[in-house]
Formats: C-alpha cells, sequence, structure tokens
C-alpha cells in the first residue's frame, strides 16, 4: 500500500543523505523524497512516498525515527491530511490546443515564443497521473516535484 | 555558548589539536589506540606533549578499532580510536562496521584533509563521512573549531547511550591549528535523541499475564542484557521463575554458564535442547536480543505455538524478523528491575514446570555438544575443554570467526557477563587478537586468551609486534586445521567435498613466527600434551605465548541448523 510520510529532521549537512541511504541499504521503496526546510530554519521537513505491507511501513518508520538527526516521523497516510504536488509540462502549443485539457482552469499556461507552452499544475499526485495520461501518445516532457503533505488538524505536522 | 569569546584573553586560546586533547581528558578516556599520519599529525604533536591520555600504537587501523572493541566490550567504557584520512580511515571500516553490528560503544576519530581540499581529491582525501554513514550509529564532520568540544561530548554521549554503537568524527586538519577557548560541555541534550525511554507498567502486567499462563516458557537473552549491565537482574528472574535460559552467542556470560537451569547457546550451532525448547515453547521471553537469521533458521516454522514478549531497547528490532506479541522497549535492565518489583510486590504465582523440565531433560540427554578424543590426533573440542578446565572458566576469552569460535561458545561456560568477546554480527576474522590487546588494557593483570585458528590469526597477525611494544602477556590458542574450517565444513556439506580455496597451503611456521616478534611459541601434536602446555603458557605470566595446536582436519561443528531449515531440523553428527 502507498504511504506518505513526514519526516522533521535537523537541517544539517549530510542529513538527506542519511534518509536515501536508508532507503537503498534496506531495500525500501521510494516514489518520491521532497525537502525543505520547515517552519523553524534550523528543521527541514520530509515528504516521502513509499509503499509496502504493514510490516516494511512499520520498519521504515522506526529506521527513520532511529536516524540521529531526525525529530519526527509521522504516517500521514490514514490521517487527515492535504496532499499535493506541483508538475510542469512542456509540449507543442499545437497538441495543447487539441487536448481535452485546454480550458481547464487550474492548469496556468506559460505561452513561449517557440510555439511551445509550459503547463503549470498543482493537484494530488492522483490527479496529475490522470492528467499526464492525456498527453500518452504526445511527445512531451516532464518535471514533478513529489509530493508534500501537511495534516490538516495538527499545526506543523 | 556559555562565555563570549571575544572577552577573553589571547592566554585563554587553545589550538584545535590542543582542544581535542583536553577533550578526551575531560570525557575521562584514558586509552586510545591509533596509528599517525599527515591529517592528524597536530594532534599526535599534542598527545606526545601529556601523559592524562595514553596511546597505543598498533599496526594496521583495523587492529585500533578491534581493539577499542575488546577494551569497550569487556569493560563498559567507551573504546577510542584515532586515526589518519584517507587509508587510515578506509582500514578502520571492518571495525567499525563489526562495532556497528554487535552494538559497540566507541568513538573513531578520523583526520581529514583541509577543508579548502575537501572535494578536491587531495592525497589522502576520501569522504569518510560518506563512507562510514550506513554502518555508524552516528557520524559528523568538524567543519569549525568552535564546535570542537560540543560535538566530541556528543559523539561519546551518542555511542555509549541507549543501544550503543560507534561514532565516527572527521576533523579536517586545518580545524586542529586554528585557536578558540576550551569548555568542554558538563551536559548535552538533543532534541533529535532521547534514549531515556520509561517503562510501561501496562506492558509488565502484560508480562505477568503471560508468565501465569504458560506452561512452556523459554528465557532467551542476548548481548543487550550485557550492554545493559542486567546480568543480576536476568539470574534473580530466572532463580524466581525457574525458567529455562538460554543465550544467543553475543550472550553468552550474561546467565552462569554452569547453572542447571542454562540450556547453553541458541541457534545454528546451539544445542539441541536449546534449538528444541525454542521450537516447542509456548512462551517465549527475549530479553535484549534481536532474532538474527542465525537464530531464527527458517523464520516460517520459528517456535509455531509460542507467544512472544521481546524487551529491547531497540524499537526497530522489535516484529523487524519476528512479529512480537507483546513488545516492550527500553533498557532492559529498569524493565527487568521493574518486573522483579511487580512479581514480588503482588507475591505472583509462577506456574509449575516440572513437566516441561523433564522434556528438556531428555533432550539434553542428546549431549549434542560431545565429542570423542582419542590417543592419536588432537580434537580442537578437547583443546578448548582443557582451556576452560585448567583457566577455571575465569579467563577473558576473545576470539576469531569460523569453527573455533563456534566451539568456545559451546564449551566455555562463561560465568560472568563481559568475558566471552567475538564478531558476532559480522563475524569479522582477524578480530580476535586486536580485541584480545584491548580486553588487556581494560584489565591489566587479568588473564586473557584468544582462541583462533590459523586462518583468522593470519588477517591481523601483524598486532604481535604491538604486543611487544606495550608488552601484553595474551595467550593465544590456534586451532590448527590446516583449513578455514567453517568454510571447509559448508563445502563438506553442500558442495560435494569440493574444497574450493579452503586448504590453507604454505603455513607460516607459527613457532618460529612468534618467536621473531620476541614471544614465545609452542607446537602441540598429542592429545596428552594439551592441558600441560596450556599450564606452561599460563605460567608464563608476562610473556605472550601462542601455542600453535595442530588439529583433527575433519572435524565439524555440531549441532547444526542449515540454512533454510527450522530449529527442529538439526544435523547432530
Amino acid at each position: 500500500m502507498r504511504h506518505i510520510i513526514s519526516v522533521l529532521l535537523e537541517n544539517e549537512s549530510g542529513a538527506l543523505s542519511r534518509v536515501a541511504n536508508l532507503f537503498s541499504a534496506r531495500n525500501y521503496n521510494i516514489e518520491s523524497l521532497s525537502v525543505a526546510p520547515s517552519e523553524d530554519s534550523s528543521s527541514s521537513r520530509m515528504t516521502i512516498v513509499t509503499s509496502g505491507n504493514d510490516d516494511v511501513i512499520e520498519q521504515i518508520i522506526k529506521q527513520l525515527d532511529k536516524l540521529i538527526d531526525v525529530i519526527s516521523v509521522t504516517d500521514i497516510t490514514s490521517e487527515d491530511h492535504l496532499e499535493r504536488e506541483i508538475v510542469l509540462i512542456s509540449l507543442k502549443s499545437e497538441d495543447f490546443g487539441q487536448s481535452k485539457l485546454k480550458g481547464n482552469d487550474n492548469i496556468k499556461i506559460h505561452e513561449l515564443d517557440n510555439n511551445n507552452v509550459i503547463l503549470e499544475l498543482v493537484d494530488s499526485p492522483n490527479n496529475i497521473n490522470k492528467i499526464l495520461d492525456e498527453f500518452e501518445d504526445l511527445a512531451f516532457s516532464v518535471v514533478r516535484s513529489g509530493a508534500v503533505g501537511i495534516n490538516k488538524t495538527k499545526q506543523g505536522e | 555558548m556559555s562565555k563570549n569569546a571575544q572577552d577573553l584573553n589571547k592566554k585563554d586560546l587553545f589550538t584545535g589539536a590542543e582542544i581535542f586533547v583536553k577533550c578526551l581528558e575531560a570525557a575521562g578516556v584514558e586509552n586510545i589506540f591509533g596509528y599517525p599520519g599527515g591529517a592528524v599529525l597536530h594532534i599526535y604533536d599534542e598527545l606526545f606533549k601529556q601523559k592524562n591520555v595514553n596511546h597505543i600504537l598498533v599496526r594496521h587501523e583495523q587492529g585500533a578499532v578491534h581493539a577499542a572493541e575488546g577494551y569497550a566490550k569487556s569493560s563498559g567504557k567507551t573504546g577510542v580510536v584515532l586515526v589518519t584520512s584517507g587509508p587510515g580511515a578506509t582500514n578502520s571500516i571492518t571495525g567499525i562496521a563489526d562495532a556497528y553490528m554487535d552494538s559497540v560503544p566507541i568513538v573513531v576519530f578520523t583526520g581529514q584533509v583541509r577543508t579548502n581540499l575537501i572535494g578536491n581529491d587531495a592525497f589522502q582525501e576520501v569522504d569518510t563521512v560518506g563512507i562510514t554513514r550506513p554502518c555508524v550509529k552516528h557520524n559528523f564532520m568538524i567543519t569549525d573549531v568552535k564546535d570542537m568540544a560540543n560535538t566530541i561530548k556528543k559523539a561519546f554521549y551518542i555511542a555509549n547511550s541507549g543501544r550503543p554503537g560507534p561514532v565516527v568524527v572527521d576533523i579536517p586538519k586545518d580545524i586542529t591549528e586554528q585557536e578558540f577557548y576550551f569548555d568542554y560541555p558538563k551536559s548535552v541534550s538533543m532534541r533529535s535523541y532521547n534514549p531515556d525511554i520509561k517503562v510501561e507498567d501496562s506492558k509488565i502486567e502484560m508480562i505477568i499475564e503471560a508468565i501465569k499462563k504458560s506452561n512452556k516458557p523459554i528465557i532467551y537473552a542476548g548481548g543487550g542484557v550485557i550492554n545493559s549491565n542486567a546480568s543480576e537482574e536476568l539470574t534473580e528472574f530466572a532463580k524466581i521463575s525457574k525458567f529455562p535460559v538460554t543465550n544467543t552467542l553475543m550472550g553468552l556470560g550474561c546467565y552462569p554458564g554452569d547453572d542447571k537451569q542454562f540450556v547453553q547457546m541458541l541457534g545454528m550451532h546451539g544445542s539441541y535442547e536449546a534449538n528444541m525448547a525454542m521450537h516447542d515453547c509456548d512462551l517465549m521471553i527475549a530479553i535484549g536480543a534481536r532474532f538474527d537469521d542465525r537464530i531464527t533458521g527458517r523464520l516460517d516454522k520459528f517456535s509455531p505455538g509460542a507467544k512472544i514478549i521481546h524487551i529491547d531497547i531497540d524499537p526497530s528490532s522489535i516484529s523487524k524478523n519476528i512479529k512480537a506479541d507483546i513488545a516492550i522497549v527500553g533498557d532492559v535492565k529498569k524493565i527487568l528491575k521493574s518486573l522483579l518489583a511487580k512479581i514480588k510486590k503482588d507475591s505472583v504465582n509462577i506456574p509449575n514446570i516440572d513437566s516441561w523440565w523433564k522434556e528438556i531433560d531428555e533432550w539434553r540427554k542428546k549431549e549434542s555438544f560431545s565429542y570423542k578424543q582419542g590417543n592419536e590426533i588432537i580434537k580442537p573440542q578437547y583443546v578448548v575443554d582443557e582451556l576452560y578446565k585448567v583457566t577455571k572458566g575465569e579467563a577473558f576469552v576473545t576470539s576469531d570467526v569460523g569453527q573455533h569460535q563456534m566451539w568456545v561458545a559451546q564449551l566455555y561456560k562463561f560465568n560472568k557477563p563481559r568475558r566471552w568477546i567475538n564478531s558476532g554480527g559480522l563475524g569479522a576474522m582477524g578480530f580476535g587478537l586486536p580485541s584480545a590487546m584491548g580486553v588487556q588494557f581494560a584489565n591489566p593483570g587479568s588473564l586473557v586468551c584468544c582462541v583462533t585458528g590459523e586462518a583468522s590469526i593470519q588477517m591481523c597477525i601483524q598486532e604481535l609486534s604491538t604486543c611487544l611494544q606495550y608488552g601484553l602477556p595474551i595467550k593465544i590458542i590456534n586451532l590448527n586445521n590446516r583449513y578455514m574450517g567453517m568454510v571447509r565444513q559448508w563445502q563438506e556439506f553442500f558442495y560435494k567435498g569440493r574444497y574450493a580455496m579452503s586448504y590453507m597451503d604454505a603455513l607460516p611456521d607459527f613457532v618460529k613466527l612468534t618467536e621473531s616478534y620476541g614471544h614465545v611459541g609452542m607446537k602441540i601434536e598429542k592429545p596428552k600434551d594439551v592441558s600441560s602446555s596450556i599450564k606452561e603458557a599460563l605460567s608464563l605470566k608476562d610473556k605472550l605465548v601462542f601455542i600453535d595446536f595442530i588439529t583433527d582436519q575433519d572435524e565439524n561443528v555440531y549441532p547444526m541448523i542449515a540454512t533454510g531449515k527450522a530449529h527442529n531440523e538439526m544435523i547432530l553428527s
């Protein structure tokens, strides 16, 4: 099952690679990982999207928590949370014009001089996947930020 | 920072190297094991000028770390290592990984190239922090002399609290030149690390309820009991409950090895009674043990009818391999104390398990560690047995890795914790001799024996030189079967006797080799000389003695649970 895990960790050099290293060393899946300073510049907040059965997820959380730089780990999957990702899609203006997505108010369009457009969209990873399906047969390139998530009830978690 | 640097006089300033040595003094470090090199020369210069911290020069950095491990394991104190950058750091990795696997508190200081050269592929530069990251509890690079004292304080705190482990501190050379004042912090607190875990009373209740309902209980105790200094509490719990006790390889000595409730070591080369009892038990109380694959064998056939209680300080050890029914996270000593207090306070009625003991005693009759010593060829087990008798079980014994290690674990009955020093998790050949040096430094005047094999001993044989320099009277018991014995055994069992590369051809004359280092060497080929040679070696109190026992080439370690088999599927002979 897919899980979204929020990690608060010390903003120290090497903290990111400790986490990345843990996932490769212990053969855990990692779908996406995003990290940036939190509300307090001495710590960073990381959102990890991973998958595995309950036992694997339990170990991932425990192993993350065991890292000395990690302040707290929360699996927000089952909590009431908001999950968002930003995606940038570059494709031919013409292709975009013919697609079903023209007129979608959520998409911000950056017109370029070279007959290309860059589409900018913030949405749930699931919806972004659906949108990308629309371009399946076209030439395009895509950059995704990976998901970030926040609990809706607790401040700062 | 408690003081403002600008308010201080010039005379209060010290170089990073001076601060480093002052920090070691403040941390109460008596001995450090190391090897000098370019990046740490400022530090060595400061070590030269003082007398409080004793530096022991090893002959290879792997030896330094194993020595620090032996020092730490036998004393409970933190072992300390100082090596240079590049190859100094890479040579120390095996020891660091070993300390990580076996939860040994050590702090390893590595020199590093100057900060302006980092990343430039400078001479003797490696990314030490990066290389060691997967095999340390934590690591640091000091990038400002102002952080020196605080980082060293943290390193010692992390290494020897919670589940102990190795901490690496990488120090670029220019940091040891920069000046700052010296202020070693009295205490340290970290928001991201708090090893002090409160015992949950409700869990103690659950354990007691499970005990009341059990008919076939077993206590399975590991190295965590030793790390937590909880042998007394464990023994009291066993005596009150009358439950059988088995030990992991790392736990040997945490419960008296010659006690009648002790059913010996369990696992791949454990006793018949320990493994059968583990398989058939209805209540398993795992204490400071981690259900390693060499312990559990086949996971889906592991103790099918048991309720499992798991007591451990590391939450990630719980339900990693085997699902715990009752998990209690915390310091083993504190938890056992709470459990004992509750049992006494409530006068808990512990079930009578006489019929369970009858079953166990039947299994015991197999005498699964037995062997037959004839008149001609020395059986390796016989040497261990005689060593046990002659030393009255009172020696510190280190070992290398392989058959000889298993025979010591099976036959030398350790009655006290911290007497049995070996490489369990990593299984690092070369561990025995340097770790014995560390044990001897931590326990001057005590008898330290290193049981090894002709393959293992050659991996760190250079440390014989260190032993000469410091007059370490270690007794080396070499079980020489001219094979990498455990490799040979697996090749006999699983590769139809194709002994690929396991024969030790072109062995040195160990007697001459030992003598060339200024020690005493003996070669023993007949069973009748085994006991007397050990006695003679022990009588040479100030000398390192290397006894080369020429042993049976074909002897195997039994019982054996082959990989992928269950506890009740042992090969007995």
